[in-house]
């Protein structure tokens, strides 16, 4: 019994020195987005420029790539700079580090993936004020440390990724009877049924996202009060 | 005839929230009352009529390929800035944002503190920007940027308060559990949005 305790104490201590680089604290930064802190379904940030891309697949993946890495990056800068960073101009440091992200993120778009970032257009600017980021770097790379804001942010980022990734597959597979422009409808022999117009709307992907947080509720059974 | 055609257009075809997604955040956090929902859209109306314009005389005579020619001599009739657009715009929203709070909080303190936190947050409304880079994309000069500018504010006013109408009307409905909040305002704003797609193709 004693040298269990001494043991168990043994351990505190080692725990204090150094945290381990997959500790439950951090696999919980990282797990936490997922379902019970989604940036999307529960917090309801970063809507603006996500859902626009999500007609189809591929411009989703890029746009999910591009939102994780601003994310990741602007947290690790940001939380670098906390404690130089004046609290009360924040917002314009936060703001001048993930505009520089976005300009490298959309200049590298334009330079080697240029179809898709005519696509994706606007909306890659759009990310400078993606609610998310903000959020996070307001939240939690302010008064955290590097590795740490690193890890919120991949788990941000990939709560955001499923989300807009799952709208894009049912908006593409019923919208355009492709999944990733392979046209898997045909594949099926299922060619006679018509494409869904109103899936390539913005309306469908309202009505989408509203049934996957009715879904996403139904089953950890948050409920919100009027 | 041009300018109403740019208005019709920006309030209610390519309207910011139904058509583009833009301004999601506050447009569904803002909107349970009609009256701060009426003050948010006011404040948001304002903003994007005088930033379309201040970024467009920053576009043209700041940003785009070889416009600072004329102005430091023809060796700089090469230089495209308009890798800065982001960060620019972005940093003159951010100042015209905290100008009209100023102003705000001078001269009518009960609208200032009826908006208290959302006027901060008009700074990272993703439909201020967006409206600034659609007017950049559809190459509008400065009188029709104001006019898209006000048209897409008036736009995304009358959707805020429309779904505020409809939230205030729906707390005495019996909604699903689960789909309570979130879940059952993004459908309204689909089927609002779909209302909205009648107006497709309307031109004067």
């Amino acid at each position: 019994m004693a040298t269990e305790t001494a043991k168990s104490m043994e351990a505190t201590v080692v725990k204090k020195k150094s945290e381990d680089l997959f500790s439950k604290r951090r696999r919980r930064l990282v797990a936490d987005p997922l379902d019970d802190s989604n940036p999307i379904t529960v917090q309801v940030l970063g809507i603006c420029s996500a859902l626009a891309v999500t007609a189809k697949i591929a411009p989703t993946l890029v746009m999910a790539t591009a939102v994780m890495i601003v994310v990741i990056g602007s947290n690790v800068i940001v939380s670098l700079l906390r404690n130089v960073i004046p609290g009360r101009i924040r917002i314009i440091v936060q703001l001048a580090v993930v505009a520089m992200l976005v300009i490298l993120v959309d200049q590298v778009l334009k330079a080697y993936f240029y179809d898709l970032a005519k696509i994706v257009g606007v909306y890659v600017g759009l990310i400078i004020t993606n609610c998310i980021i903000m959020g996070r770097l307001e939240a939690f790379a302010m008064g955290n440390k590097p590795y740490d804001s690193a890890l919120d942010g991949f788990g941000s980022g990939l709560g955001y990724a499923w989300v807009i990734l799952v709208v894009a597959f049912f908006r593409e597979l019923f919208g355009s009877g492709t999944l990733l422009d392979f046209p898997v409808k045909e594949m099926l022999g299922l060619g006679f049924i018509p494409n869904n117009g109103l899936m390539t709307n913005p309306v469908g992907a309202f009505i989408i996202i509203g049934i996957i947080i009715w879904v996403q509720r139904y089953f950890n059974g948050y409920v919100e009060d009027h | 005839m041009d300018y109403i055609n740019i208005l019709i257009r920006s309030i209610f075809i390519e309207n910011m929230v139904f058509a583009y997604f833009l301004g999601m955040c506050s447009y569904l956090a803002v909107s349970k009352k009609v009256s701060t929902a009426m003050g948010l859209g006011l404040a948001v109306v304002f903003v994007l009529g005088v930033t379309c314009p201040a970024n467009y005389l920053i576009q043209e005579y700041l940003l785009k390929e070889g416009a600072l020619a004329p102005v430091l001599g023809e060796e700089f009739a090469k230089v495209d800035l308009s890798f800065l657009q982001f960060i620019t715009f972005i940093a003159v929203i951010a100042s015209i944002v905290q100008l009209v709070e100023m102003v705000i909080e001078r001269f009518s303190p009960a609208l200032y503190g009826a908006l208290g936190i959302f006027l901060p947050l008009i700074a990272v409304n993703c439909a201020i920007l967006g409206g600034s880079l659609f007017m950049v994309q559809k190459e509008y000069d400065l009188a029709q940027s104001v006019v898209y500018g006000i048209g897409s504010g008036i736009g995304w006013w009358i959707a805020i308060i429309a779904l505020a109408a409809i939230r205030e009307k729906m707390r005495y409905s019996n909604v699903p559990a689960p789909l309570r909040g979130l879940g059952i305002t993004f459908i309204i704003t689909g089927l609002m949005g779909l209302a909205f797609m009648s107006f497709m193709g309307i031109t004067l």
